[in-house]
């Protein structure tokens, strides 16, 4: 096989698997707006927030050290232990669904039937304050998170596709198991809300408020069920994301790499946020490939957004979007 | 016939109906200024098909919608299995055992029939959070039973053929069927059915008369209706409601509200379309 051509094969791997890392934080999105047409602006913001939690569980760091010792005078920082990865996890877990009853209880309940701009412009303030908040309580250094997950090149890949194409392909192993992950976490998502009464529910909820009323199910709990949902999914790209490039503030931006993915896919469609990740991904990766070098390159910060756009014109409800068609 | 009796009564066609199952004491209903239910009492009792009827404007959804926890009336009292009902979320009052249908049909587009007619089971499965998460234990055998009872409903409606459509793509006629399927899943001590044969064809109006007396024959369910089809009203009713701008003009069985010089005044001396 020509060279051109095998490199062109691994950039698209390459694609494939940045993809997956983008449909993972639009997961987070299109689970809220299917269930409450809420478009929730602080879903990169959960992302980072549970990040820093987890690191912060994980080394044992004291919430709220610097208020504390500015307040108090002292000096304290670490409880000085290190908690085991699985058990910090489940712990930052509890933390996103005791903050989905928050968000439940404070903003969302005072705002039911409100419009949806003004559902919107909450989140925006809910997602300054959860940056605000994630500084105070855990620091705003940039903190490494290891969880175990294996790192670096993946060397099994590198020597099988050696010995086939005579070209060994550089995959991150990361990749590979963030690919693994959001496979698990779209199939059992797909499962809960296709095959328990609970996912029944969300899905009514989601399709006619008055009727879900009607058959007994309580609004709230099913927004608080489907915010510790997107508070999970956020835990899990968290922790991709953070793995990847380190827990810093700037990964509440990932949130912006979402909004190209939901306009490809539709906002209401899980294997859309799925399949537009994966287009965007290998897209801007083939992109800057092919075209990047005739253009003097960087066209990865720009390559998604065009692609939206042109979709916005030609296809606004995305690729899996429902068209509302009102009989008449 | 004595309706006035607390031990019920006896149908003309030898039904027998039992005690008040609900009660609307002196309610009283406001949007802002406007008075959409003026000081209107009345009961429904155990078994019987209760009809609110009144012209366009009367109130009579209003009241569908006091009664199903929709709207919270300023003032009076709602008796329920003779208990005063407190204010109410309306997903409260259908876990008492009140199902209802709606006038511009509420049912889950995007869901299959027989998903839309599971939904009204949701309050009876009992398998908790994690159980259902992970499909362990009861969850299963619990969705199988429920299941079960869902395909009688179905026979019982007759829409086996359309089961694993999904409803949007369903004719107006056949989504009243599967909204009335989904409130009769929930095995309702009351049945509250808002508008069921509006736009709908002699045919159609004809299946649906014949279901609702069906429902109320073979499950005993009580049944309050609102209609606009006078003709319907009297021959399906037992007793019936008369509302006019708010409040109540008339109560009685169809013959005596037939008679009634204030309801032929408000409602059937007017020529209407």
């Amino acid at each position: 096989m020509p060279d051109q051509l095998l490199f062109a094969m691994e950039v698209t791997l390459n694609g494939l698997m940045a993809g997956v890392m983008y449909s993972l934080v639009a997961l987070g999105f299109v689970l809220i707006f299917k269930a409450s047409g809420i478009f929730n602006y602080a879903q990169g913001v959960l992302a980072l927030f549970a990040a820093l939690t987890l690191v912060g569980f994980q080394n044992g760091q004291i919430p709220f050290a610097h208020l504390i010792n500015a307040i108090f005078g002292t000096n304290l920082h670490e409880f000085g232990w290190h908690l085991p990865a699985v058990v910090a996890i489940a712990l930052t877990g509890a933390v996103m669904v005791l903050l989905a009853i928050i968000i439940e209880k404070f903003v969302l309940k005072h705002l039911v039937n409100q419009a949806p701009i003004i559902l919107f412009m909450a989140t925006i303030g809910m997602a300054y304050f959860l940056e605000g908040l994630g500084d105070i309580m855990w620091g705003a250094d940039i903190k490494k998170l290891d969880v175990g997950l294996p790192q670096g090149i993946s060397e099994t890949v590198e020597s099988v596709t050696d010995s086939l194409f005579g070209y060994g392909f550089f995959i991150d192993n990361l990749d590979i198991v963030a690919t693994v992950v959001a496979a698990l976490l779209v199939l059992s998502l797909t499962l809960f809300s296709q095959y328990t009464k609970y996912g029944r529910a969300l899905r009514a909820v989601a399709d006619d408020h008055q009727a879900a009323l009607s058959v007994g199910i309580s609004l709230r709990f099913i927004w608080v069920l489907v915010w510790s949902i997107a508070g999970v999914v956020a835990l899990v790209a968290g922790i991709m994301w953070g793995s990847k490039s380190g827990v810093q503030f700037s990964l509440s931006l990932i949130a912006l790499k979402a909004l190209p993915v939901l306009m490809l896919g539709g906002f209401t469609s899980i294997p859309g946020a799925i399949v537009g990740g994966l287009i965007i991904g290998v897209g801007e990766k083939l992109f800057e490939f092919l075209v990047g070098p005739m253009i003097g390159g960087a066209t990865e910060n720009w390559f998604a957004y065009v692609l939206a756009l042109l979709f916005l014109v030609f296809r606004p409800q995305g690729l899996f979007g429902e068209k509302i068609i009102e009989r008449v | 016939m004595n309706v006035a009796n607390s031990e019920g009564y006896t149908t003309a066609d030898g039904r027998k109906i039992g005690g008040v199952l609900m009660e609307m004491k002196n309610i009283t209903l406001r949007f802002g200024g406007v008075k959409a239910i003026t000081d209107i009492s009345f009961d429904i009792r155990e078994g019987e098909i209760r009809a609110i009827i009144g012209p366009n404007g009367a109130g009579k959804s209003s009241m569908l919608n006091v009664i199903s926890g929709f709207y919270v009336p300023q003032e009076g009292e709602v008796w329920f299995k003779g208990y005063k009902r407190g204010p109410m979320k309306p997903y409260q009052v259908a876990r008492l055992g009140i199902a209802r249908t709606f006038q511009n049909i509420a049912l889950f587009d995007g869901m299959s029939v027989l998903d839309n007619i599971m939904t009204g089971r949701l309050t009876m499965m009992k398998s908790g959070l994690l159980s259902q998460a992970l499909w362990w234990g009861g969850a299963q055998r619990e969705e199988t039973e429920h299941r079960e009872k869902v395909e009688k409903i179905i026979d019982f409606l007759e829409i086996q053929p359309i089961r694993k459509t999904p409803v949007g793509r369903l004719p107006y006629g056949l989504k009243k069927r599967v909204e009335l399927a989904r409130a009769l899943a929930a095995e309702p001590k009351l049945l509250l059915l808002d508008e069921p044969m509006a736009g709908m064809n002699v045919e159609e109006k004809e299946d649906m008369s014949r279901f609702i007396l069906d429902v109320n024959d073979e499950f005993g369910t009580t049944i309050a209706l609102i209609e606009h089809d006078m003709g319907v009203v009297m021959d399906l009713s037992d007793r019936v409601v008369v509302m006019d701008y708010g409040k109540k003009i008339g109560d009685g069985t169809p013959d005596e509200v037939r008679n009634n010089q204030d309801v032929i005044d408000a409602y059937l001396g007017v020529a209407h379309d």
